[in-house]
C-alpha cells in the first residue's frame, strides 16, 4: 500500500539509479583502514572478559569475586547485582537475564560475571579466580522433548498462552498462535491428492565474520559513550540505558563498522556489561568475543519441527494448506514461529490455509534473528510438500505453482491482501531461464522452491546538509551493513540531479539524528532510502526559494531540472541558471545553512517473492552433495544498486546451502555444544560452490517513490528446501531432516536399498 | 610476565616491539602496533580474516606466537596498496562489488595477492581452492571469485 500520495511510486527515467558506481566506504574496506567493532583504542582502556555457565541448566547458589578482584591489574568485577533491579517483565527483563544470569544459568555459555583488567591475560587469570557455587539442573535442549509433559522446566512464571483454559502448572511452551483463513477439512475433502510429511530443521548461526565487540566509556558524572559494531545504535542505546538504570540522553552510541549481523546483531550481548564494567572501574573497557563465545552466548536461529499438510486437485489446484509449527526460542520466549508460519503459504493464494504454532524455550542460547526469521524452515517444509506434489499429480513444480500463486489482490495466507507483487514474474522467469533446460548428469537432480519475506519500513530520520561547494552530506541512522551508503549516495544524487560522487554519506551517531530502528527487516534501501529521497526534496525546494530570492522572483517561477534551478513559466524572466554549487557559496547572505531533514514510521514496505533453481550431485558412495548450478531469481521492486541486489541474492542463497547442508548447533547428552568453532561449524567456502546466477526481476513497489523492495532477506527463504528438492531428486528419496549431512544422505539410500 | 623483545620488518619498514610469550603475531599487530588491519574473525586458523606474508608464505597470524617475528619479514594488508595507489586487485574487488560488510576483504586481499604472485594465470577452481581459507558470509564468493580472475588477467596484460 502506499505510504501516502506524496511517497508512492511513479514511473520516471533514472539517471544514477540502477548505475554500479564504487561505494563510498569501499576504499577504506579494501586497504584494511575502515575500524570495526573490535578496531577501538581508548587511552587507559582496560580489557573485559566474561565468565560463562559451564553447564547447560544449574541454579547459582553464591559467586565468590573476592579472589578475582584481589588480583593485581583487576579494576573491576561485575555480576548481576551491578545492573538495574527495576526492570519491568517483558523483552527488556529477558535481555538482561541474558546478558547477565540473576538466579539461573538457563544454557551453556550464560554470562555469570565479568572482569576488567589492566590486560587481557590478567582479565583471563581473573575469570579462574571466580567462584561459582552452581546446584546443576536437568536439562531440555530439543523442541518436541521440551514440549513433553515432565520435561525440565526452564521458567516458572511461563504458563502457555493462547490456550483454553489457561494451564494451571508452568510449562516451557510460551504461546499458541494460529494464522489462516477459510476451512481446511472442508478444503481436505475436496482434495484428489493430499501430501503431507513431518520436517526437522537444527539452529545454524548467522556466521557474520566479526565476533561481537565494543568499547564502553563510562564518565564520573554518569553520562557515557559506546562504540561498537551493531545493526542498530539507537536501540543499543536505549537498551543500555534501561539496564544500567541511566537516562537515555546521557549515553551516546556510535556504530562501528559493521562486519556482517544477517539479524545476530539485533540485541545486546556484551554493551551492558561493557557500561557496567567501565562504571565500576572508571576507565575505557572494551569487550570482545571470541568465535567460541559467538557460538555459545550470542543468537543463533530457532531448531523447528515442523508438520506440513497440502491437498490439491487432479489439475494441481490447491485445496487446503495446513502446517503445525514447533519453534525454540532458546532460554527465552520470543522464536520466531509467528512469522514462520505467517509466511509458510504466503506464496500460494489459498481458500483453505491454517497455521499453528507453538514458541517453546529450551536450554539454549536465546535466539536472534537471523536474515528473514522464521520463514526460511517454514518454507522449507512446505515447499519440499508442494514439489512432492507435483511429481505426484505429473506436473511441473513450476508450473503447480504457477497455477496456485500469490498475486495482485490475492488474500494471503496471513491476513492482509496483497497489492502488486512479483512471485508470478519470477517463477517465469525461472523457468524461461537456461538452468532450468539444461540436461542433467548422472546423480543429479534438480529443484527448484520459491519464498515469500514482508519487509519491513519502521522509525527513520535522516538529514541532508548541502554544503558551502554544492556538495552534500547525507546523514544516516542505520548502519551500513552490506553497501546501504553507496545507494543512499544515490538516491540523493538522483533526486538532485547532481553527481554520485558529490554526495557523501555518514552513519551518525545517536546524539546527531532522531531515533532510528535497527537494521533488519531489510528496511534500509526501503526506509532510509524513502527518508532521504524525502529529505533531498526538501532540499531541493529550499534550493529554489534561495533563487527566487538571488532573482527576486516568486518561488513557483522557479523549478529545479539537472541539479540546478532555472526560471520557469512566461513571467519569471530571463535569468542564467543557477547551479546547486552557485546557490549553496552565498546560502550565508540569503537565509543561512540550506538542509533537508526527514523522518517517518515508514509503512508500505514491499513484500518481496524469489524463486531458486538448484542442481544437486550425490556421491553413491560417500552422501556428500555437491551443489552445481544455483540460479536466484527475485523481485527487487527496483534495484538501486544492481550489484549489491545481485550480492544480497548471492550471500543469500549460499548462507541456505549451508543450513540445508552442513551447518547446524550439535548438542551432547549433557547439554553442551559440540561444535564451537569454524572447525566443526562449517560455513560454505569458496571451494564449495558454483557460481550464483541472478536475474533481478522488478515490480514496482507502491509505496516507495522509486519502487524500491527490501532484498536482504528474502534471498535465504528459498534455498533449504531448493536444495532439498534437488537432493530428494537425485536420491530418490524425500529427505526431511537438516542437515543433509553425508552420513544422513547415504542413510537414506541405504534404507531405499540404492546402495 | 616476563615480556620477549622482537626484531622484524614489516611491510618493508624494520619494526621493534615487546610482547607477552603467549601473545600471537595477530594481537602483536593489532595491539601492540594499532595494525588493525588484520581481523580476529576466529582466533583459531579458520577463517582467513587475519591472513598476512612471513617472508612470502601465505599464514594465519592468529596461529603463529609474536615473537617468532624474529628475524622476519611480514607483509600486511596495511602495505598492499602503495599510498594513493590501490592494488590491481584491491580495485578489482571494488568494481566487481566484490564486498558487503568488508570484515573478510583484508585476508581475502592479502590471500589472492598470494596466490597470483605464485600463478598469474589461475582458474576459477584454483581460486576456489585457494581461497577455501578465507571465509565471507556475506557475497556467496560469486563476485569475490570473479574480482580476482579479472585481476589476474589485468596484470597479464601489464
Ligand atoms: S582469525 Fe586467524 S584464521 Fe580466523
Ligand atoms: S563481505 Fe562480509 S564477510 Fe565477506
Amino acid at each position: 500500500m502506499p505510504l501516502d500520495s506524496k511517497h508512492g511510486f511513479s514511473p520516471r527515467q533514472f539517471k544514477v539509479v540502477g548505475e554500479r558506481p564504487l561505494r563510498p566506504d569501499g576504499i577504506d574496506k579494501v586497504t584494511g583502514r575502515a575500524r570495526f567493532g573490535a578496531d577501538a583504542f581508548a587511552p587507559g582502556m582496560l580489557f573485559g572478559k566474561v565468565l560463562r555457565s559451564p553447564h547447560a541448566h544449574a541454579r547459582i547458589r553464591s559467586i565468590d569475586t573476592s579472589k578475582a578482584e584481589a588480583l593485581p591489574g583487576v579494576k573491576a568485577v561485575v555480576t548481576r547485582a551491578d545492573f538495574a533491579t527495576d526492570v519491568e517483565e517483558g523483552e527488556t527483563a529477558n535481555v538482561l537475564e541474558n546478558v547477565m544470569a540473576g538466579e539461573k544459568a538457563l544454557y551453556e555459555g550464560h554470562a555469570v560475571a565479568a572482569v576488567a583488567a589492566v590486560s587481557n591475560s590478567i582479565a583471563k587469570k581473573a575469570l579462574k579466580l571466580i567462584e561459582v557455587d552452581y546446584e546443576v539442573l536437568p536439562h531440555v535442549t530439543d523442541v518436541e522433548k521440551a514440549m513433553e509433559p515432565g520435561a525440565p522446566v526452564l521458567h516458572d512464571h511461563i504458563f502457555t498462552e493462547g490456550v483454553e483454559p489457561k494451564p494451571s502448572s508452568p510449562s516451557n511452551v510460551c504461546q499458541r498462535i494460529e494464522v489462516g483463513h477459510g476451512d481446511v477439512e472442508k478444503g481436505f475433502a475436496e482434495a484428489d491428492v493430499i501430501v503431507e510429511h513431518s520436517f526437522k530443521t537444527e539452529a545454524t548461526h548467522q556466521g557474520y565474520i566479526e565476533p561481537h565487540a565494543c568499547l564502553a566509556n563510562m564518565s564520573a558524572d554518569g553520562s557515557g559513550e559506546l562504540w561498537g559494531c551493531t545493526q542498530g545504535h539507537f536501540m543499543v542505546r536505549d537498551t543500555c540505558a534501561a539496564l544500567l538504570g541511566i537516562d537515555v540522553s546521557r549515553l551516546r552510541v556510535t556504530a562501528s563498522e559493521i562486519g556482517g549481523g544477517f539479524g545476530g546483531k539485533t540485541t545486546v550481548f556484551l554493551e551492558p556489561t561493557a557500561l557496567a564494567l567501565s562504571r565500576k572501574a572508571g576507565k575505557p573497557v572494551k569487550l570482545v568475543m571470541t568465535r567460541e563465545e559467538v557460538f555459545l552466548a550470542s543468537g543463533p536461529t530457532s531448531s523447528t519441527a515442523i508438520h506440513v499438510k497440502i491437498g490439491a486437485k487432479k489439475d494441481g489446484s490447491i485445496t487446503a494448506g495446513f502446517a503445525e509449527l514447533k519453534y525454540q526460542g532458546g532460554a527465552f520466549p520470543g522464536s520466531p514461529v509467528e512469522m514462520g508460519a505467517m509466511a509458510a503459504f504466503a506464496c500460494y493464494d489459498l481458500e483453505n490455509v491454517k497455521c499453528v504454532g507453538w514458541d517453546v524455550v529450551t536450554n539454549r542460547p536465546k535466539q536472534a534473528a537471523y536474515r528473514a526469521p522464521g520463514a526460511p524452515m517454514a518454507a522449507f517444509a512446505v515447499e519440499s510438500v508442494v514439489s512432492e506434489l507435483a511429481g505426484k499429480l505429473g506436473i511441473d513444480p513450476i508450473d503447480l505453482r504457477l497455477k496456485n500463486a500469490a498475486k495482485e489482490g490475492t488474500k494471503s495466507s496471513y491476513g492482509p491482501t496483497f497489492g502488486p507483487i512479483g512471485l508470478v514474474e519470477t517463477l517465469e522467469a525461472a523457468k524461461a531461464h537456461p538452468h532450468y533446460a539444461k540436461k542433467l548428469g548422472p546423480n543429479q537432480g534438480r529443484g527448484v522452491a520459491s519464498g515469500f519475506w514482508f519487509n519491513f519500513g519502521g522509525q527513520t530520520c535522516t538529514s541532508l546538509n548541502v554544503n558551502i561547494d554544492g556538495t552534500c552530506t547525507l546523514s544516516v541512522g542505520t548502519p551500513d551493513i552490506g553497501g546501504s551508503r553507496a545507494s543512499m549516495c544515490m538516491m540523493a544524487a538522483e533526486e538532485l540531479g547532481i553527481p554520485y560522487d558529490n554526495v557523501r554519506a555518514i552513519v551518525a551517531d545517536t546524539s546527531s539524528l532522531g531515533y532510528n530502528d535497527v537494521t533488519d527487516g531489510s528496511r534500509v534501501t526501503f526506509a532510509s532510502g524513502l527518508a532521504t529521497i524525502t529529505a533531498a526534496r526538501e532540499a531541493k525546494k529550499k534550493l529554489c526559494e534561495r533563487a527566487a530570492a538571488m532573482w527576486g522572483i516568486p518561488v513557483e517561477a522557479v523549478e529545479w531540472v539537472d541539479g540546478e534551478a532555472r526560471p520557469a513559466g512566461p513571467n519569471a524572466g530571463e535569468f542564467e541558471p543557477l547551479s546547486i554549487a552557485d546557490i549553496a557559496a552565498v546560502a550565508g547572505n540569503t537565509g543561512g545553512p540550506i538542509a533537508g531533514h526527514y523522518e517517518v514510521s515508514a509503512d508500505g514496505a514491499g513484500p518481496s517473492f524469489a524463486t531458486h533453481i538448484v542442481d544437486a550431485e550425490v556421491d553413491p558412495d560417500t552422501g556428500r552433495v555437491w551443489v552445481n548450478g544455483y540460479t536466484v531469481v527475485q523481485d527487487a521492486g527496483k534495484a538501486i544498486h544492481p550489484a549489491y541486489v545481485e550480492g544480497q541474492f548471492q550471500g543469500g542463497a549460499v548462507q541456505g546451502i549451508g543450513w540445508v547442508l552442513n551447518e547446524c548447533y550439535m548438542y551432547n547428552d549433557k547439554g553442551k555444544m559440540e561444535n564451537a568453532g569454524f572447525l566443526d561449524y562449517r560455513i560454505p567456502v569458496a571451494s564449495d560452490l558454483p557460481m550464483i546466477d541472478t536475474v533481478i526481476v522488478e515490480v514496482p513497489n507502491p509505496g516507495h517513490p522509486y519502487g524500491v523492495r527490501g532484498v536482504g532477506e528474502t534471498s535465504i527463504v528459498p534455498p533449504l528446501a531448493a536444495v532439498a528438492n534437488a537432493v530428494s531428486a537425485a536420491v530418490g528419496v524425500r529427505l526431511t531432516e537438516l542437515p543433509m549431512s553425508p552420513p544422513r544422505v547415504l542413510k537414506a539410500l541405504e534404507d531405499k536399498g540404492l546402495v | 610476565m616476563k615480556r620477549i623483545p622482537v626484531s622484524t620488518t614489516i611491510n618493508g619498514d624494520a619494526v621493534e616491539f615487546l610482547c607477552e610469550p603467549e601473545e600471537t603475531l595477530l594481537d602483536v599487530l593489532r595491539d601492540r602496533l594499532g595494525m588493525t588491519g588484520s581481523k580476529e574473525g576466529c582466533g583459531t586458523g579458520d577463517c582467513g580474516a587475519c591472513s598476512v606474508t612471513v617472508d612470502g608464505r601465505l599464514v594465519c597470524s592468529c596461529l603463529m606466537l609474536g615473537a617468532e617475528a624474529q628475524g622476519r619479514e611480514i607483509g600486511t594488508i596495511e602495505g598492499v596498496s602503495d599510498g594513493e595507489r590501490l592494488h590491481v586487485l584491491q580495485s578489482k574487488l571494488l568494481e566487481h562489488a566484490a564486498l558487503q560488510c568488508g570484515i573478510c576483504t583484508p585476508g581475502i586481499v592479502v590471500a589472492a595477492k598470494s596466490l597470483l604472485e605464485r600463478n598469474p594465470d589461475p582458474d576459477e577452481t584454483e581460486v576456489r581452492y585457494w581461497l577455501a581459507g578465507n571465509l565471507c558470509r556475506c557475497t556467496g564468493y560469486d563476485k569475490i571469485v570473479r574480482a580476482v580472475l579479472d585481476a589476474a588477467q589485468e596484470i597479464r596484460k601489464g
